[in-house]
């Protein structure tokens, strides 16, 4: 058997180097090459070029995948190995391979591309630690399938858990299997994914709704993008079984302005869905009907937080409400409404074709970045230490640097110290550290960082992105960060650092929502761990300092 | 009628279900301070004033948005309350430009009283002096952002006891404001009725009557109150 299929990363970050480009410019060789067989009447080469979601080591992009028929796939990088190129340099580099690929075209019918390494490229071998330590559910068509063609996404498998669902017709049975694989949100709080369905199930009335959270905003955490630039189906599957198992009949995805390219492809995907039947009225045949709106907000980070994601698909401003009532219970229109993240709904079918006792204890998607060798997404087994993913498969610091922390959890996180990186990743082993599993960015930082500054910098974050109602939040972030500035200035005494740590549990305790509970988190953990990097920016308090400007 | 009988601060309260924990805390003689909250308008638990403890959890509660539940345990006070108030009312004044001895409601304020309540004889933070401006376009009113503290009663009273909705807050977190109409002057939103109900429910100085001079300037939450009650209960007769 010959042919090959070549697969181009046109996810945001390849994209940002080109990689639409040159997915155009191999299409259209390949068409070009086919017309010209085709008029010639000999056989059309089988080579074909789509292209894909993430491929996972988004540092080494443009990335390209060229798989043979015969079997076999091999993975390589045109980039220039974290160096960002000029527009000049990529350019030339996409000509070179465009002009590299027309002429293995050229030679014969296909076996030549299916042996074929781009020029001036790196192979990344299927045993480097970034791709082997992976496991890939969440994440198992992305990559392989195009993730604007639901032929290709059906053909990989999308919506069979969907249909097996609707034919046995056991809502109960579903959550039952969701409550035992143990399923915790992966939107950071890790609550029991399978009681919060009950709980929305067991809500009277006929009337629910289910809502994806996409409003992934905390810096350094592209996991959701990932899944929905790179198989919007798998989402989408897991969501008409949790409305399903819930009983509800409407959907929103709930997805940030910030992401045009994931909100592209989900609109294409829920219209080929509905072309096909697989959202929409009857689906599959069955008396079951779902329909999905897409809501695209409008930049503010709280609505991340699920009131006032409410209050935002409502139309209304969207600022926190106290809780109970919980969502399940007065949600989106005051209807019952069960909120997951992209990728606890991304989850499920992978659950349910495994099993629950096969699937548990699951998978976590992280987005690896900051001052480390190899970035990108990975997927890896819940309990993975996170030494594993930081120096194993991302490489560690940069050539003469050591890793100082990991940051994870965003603005609601906090950092954990290189000494404790035999940690395995899993919501109770962070927590006990002083930070959160979150929703899964992960920003190394090596010894070149202050952190004092990391501290300051997501102090500035919650502080610009408060939405002012309640008063610890809105004016005790401002003063925190007015705080740590007057550190970083070297103008604190160790009053003001004793002011910072009386403020911190003040803002934590008495903030009306999670935002704003967990604003001071990233100071706590930073006070907890690295105490000297404070300590080394107080001025040196004189005995008796008769000329003391402060009072 | 069910009732919930729960304790307070170490006095057994009875009180009729549904009601809230700073309903019975008030009812058991438990002094919660308040900001936000006002009887007659829709609690948002946003000033963070009337937290209280709750045996069994490690979590505060607002008591104007949390019912009473059969042998709840409530604590009003405590070292880690008031830090809490404290700190509460000293962002508040930092935040704005509250020069009491020149202010309408000098005398008059909720915002100094809790000051004094809470033990705030001076701040521990720094003053922020924000750039803020005073809307005098309205013919009877006057809005002065410097003393306004964001607690939201005048948009809460315009829209659910007047039906005008004219306030709003506008922007997010340090940058918000109470805006009238689409960010327009006062008086160019033309749905404002001039009934003054804003200037009665305003905690502070904020907004005023424009006749109105230091320390003359006297809160009528009474009046709301009264209407509020007139309209639920259809006795229009006192």
């Amino acid at each position: 058997m010959s042919g090959a299929c070549l697969r181009i990363c046109t996810a945001a970050s390849c994209r940002s180097r080109g990689a639409e480009t040159l997915r155009q410019r191999c299409s259209a060789l390949l068409e070009s090459a086919n017309s010209a067989s085709a008029t010639q009447g000999v056989a059309g080469r089988d080579v074909t070029v789509k292209g894909v979601g993430c491929l996972g080591p988004c540092s080494e992009g443009p990335l390209l995948a060229v798989d043979a028929a015969a079997g076999g796939s091999r993975l390589f990088s045109l980039g220039t190995n974290g160096q960002a190129g000029s527009a000049a340099v990529i350019e030339a580099a996409i000509k070179a391979v465009a002009a590299d690929l027309h002429t293995a075209v050229a030679d014969g019918d296909g076996s030549a591309v299916a042996q074929w390494s781009p020029p001036h490229s790196r192979e990344l071998p299927a045993d480097d630690p970034f791709l082997a330590l992976q496991l890939r559910r969440v994440l198992a068509q992305c990559g392989r399938i195009d993730p604007a063609e639901i032929a290709d996404a059906l053909a990989a498998g999308a919506y069979r858990q969907l249909q097996a669902v609707l034919q046995r017709n056991d809502p109960a049975g579903v959550i039952e299997l969701v409550r035992r694989s143990g399923l915790r949100g992966r939107g950071g709080a890790g609550y029991p994914t399978g009681l919060k369905w009950a709980t929305v199930a067991a809500m009277p009335g006929g009337e629910k709704v289910v809502v994806c959270n996409a409003d992934e905003g905390d810096p350094g955490a592209f996991m959701d993008r990932t899944v929905l630039e790179g198989d919007p189906h798998t989402l989408l599957e897991g969501m008409a079984i949790a409305a399903h198992a819930v009983g509800a009949d409407r959907g929103f995805i709930y997805v940030r302005a910030e992401y045009p390219l994931a909100i592209e492809r989900l609109r294409i995907a829920i219209a080929q869905a509905e072309q096909h039947g697989w959202l929409g009225t009857a689906i599959a045949g069955s008396d079951f009907s779902f329909h999905v709106e897409l809501r695209v907000g409008a930049g503010a980070y709280v609505c991340g937080e699920e009131t006032a994601l409410i209050h935002s698909i409502e139309g209304r401003r969207g600022v926190p409400r106290p809780r109970p009532p919980y969502p399940a219970q007065r949600g989106v229109f005051g209807l019952p409404t069960l909120i997951n993240n992209v990728e606890t709904f991304a989850n499920i079918p992978a659950l349910l074709r495994l099993g629950p006792e096969a699937y548990a204890p699951g998978t976590k998607v992280f987005s690896l970045t900051g001052q480390v060798r190899r970035s990108g997404v990975l997927e890896v087994p819940m309990g993975t230490p996170l030494r594993t993913i930081v120096e194993t498969m991302g490489g560690g610091a940069p050539a003469g640097r050591r890793i100082k922390a990991v940051q994870t959890g965003g603005p609601s996180g906090g950092c954990v110290p290189a000494s404790a990186l035999d940690t395995p990743v899993d919501y109770e082993s962070l927590q006990a550290l002083g930070t959160i599993m979150g929703s899964g960015g992960m920003v190394v930082l090596d010894d070149t960082t202050n952190m004092v500054d990391i501290a300051a910098f997501f102090m500035a974050f919650s502080r610009e992105e408060s939405c002012g109602k309640c008063i610890p939040c809105r004016s005790g972030t401002v003063q925190l960060e007015m705080l740590l500035r007057k550190l970083l200035s070297r103008q604190a005494s160790e009053l003001d650092l004793a002011q910072l740590e009386r403020l911190c549990p003040v803002v934590s305790e008495a903030s009306l929502c999670g935002l704003g509970q967990s604003a001071p988190r990233p100071v706590l953990s930073t006070l907890r761990h690295f105490r000297g990097d404070y300590l080394a920016l107080l001025e040196p308090t004189p005995a008796a300092p008769p000329q003391e400007q402060n009072p | 009628m069910s009732v919930c009988t729960l304790r307070i601060d170490n006095r057994d309260v009875a009180i009729a279900a549904g009601a809230s924990v700073l309903e019975a805390a008030r009812a058991a003689g438990a002094a919660i301070p308040t900001l936000c909250h006002l009887d007659g308008l829709s609690p948002v638990a946003a000033c963070r004033l009337c937290l209280v403890e709750l045996e069994g959890s490690d979590k505060l509660q607002a008591a104007c948005v949390t019912a009473v539940a059969d042998g709840m345990q409530v604590r009003t006070d405590s070292p880690r309350l008031r830090e809490i108030r404290r700190s509460v009312i000293e962002l508040l004044f930092t935040e704005g430009n509250h020069v009491c001895a020149i202010c309408v409601a000098n005398g008059h304020c909720e915002l100094q009283d809790l000051a004094v309540t809470v033990g705030m004889d001076h701040s521990r933070l720094p003053y922020r002096f924000p750039d803020r401006h005073v809307d005098l376009s309205h013919p009877l009113f006057g809005l002065d952002h410097n003393r306004c503290i964001l607690c939201s009663r005048c948009v809460r009273v315009c829209d659910e006891v007047e039906g005008a909705h004219v306030w709003d807050i506008g922007w997010r977190g340090e940058h918000c404001r109470i805006i009238a109409g689409l960010d327009e002057p006062w008086e160019a939103v033309n749905a404002c009725t001039h009934c003054g109900k804003c200037v009665e429910v305003c905690p502070t100085g904020a907004l005023f009557h424009k006749a109105d001079t230091s320390e003359e300037k006297q809160g009528h939450p009474e009046r709301l109150q009264a209407l509020v009650h007139a309209r639920n209960h259809q006795q229009w007769q006192p």
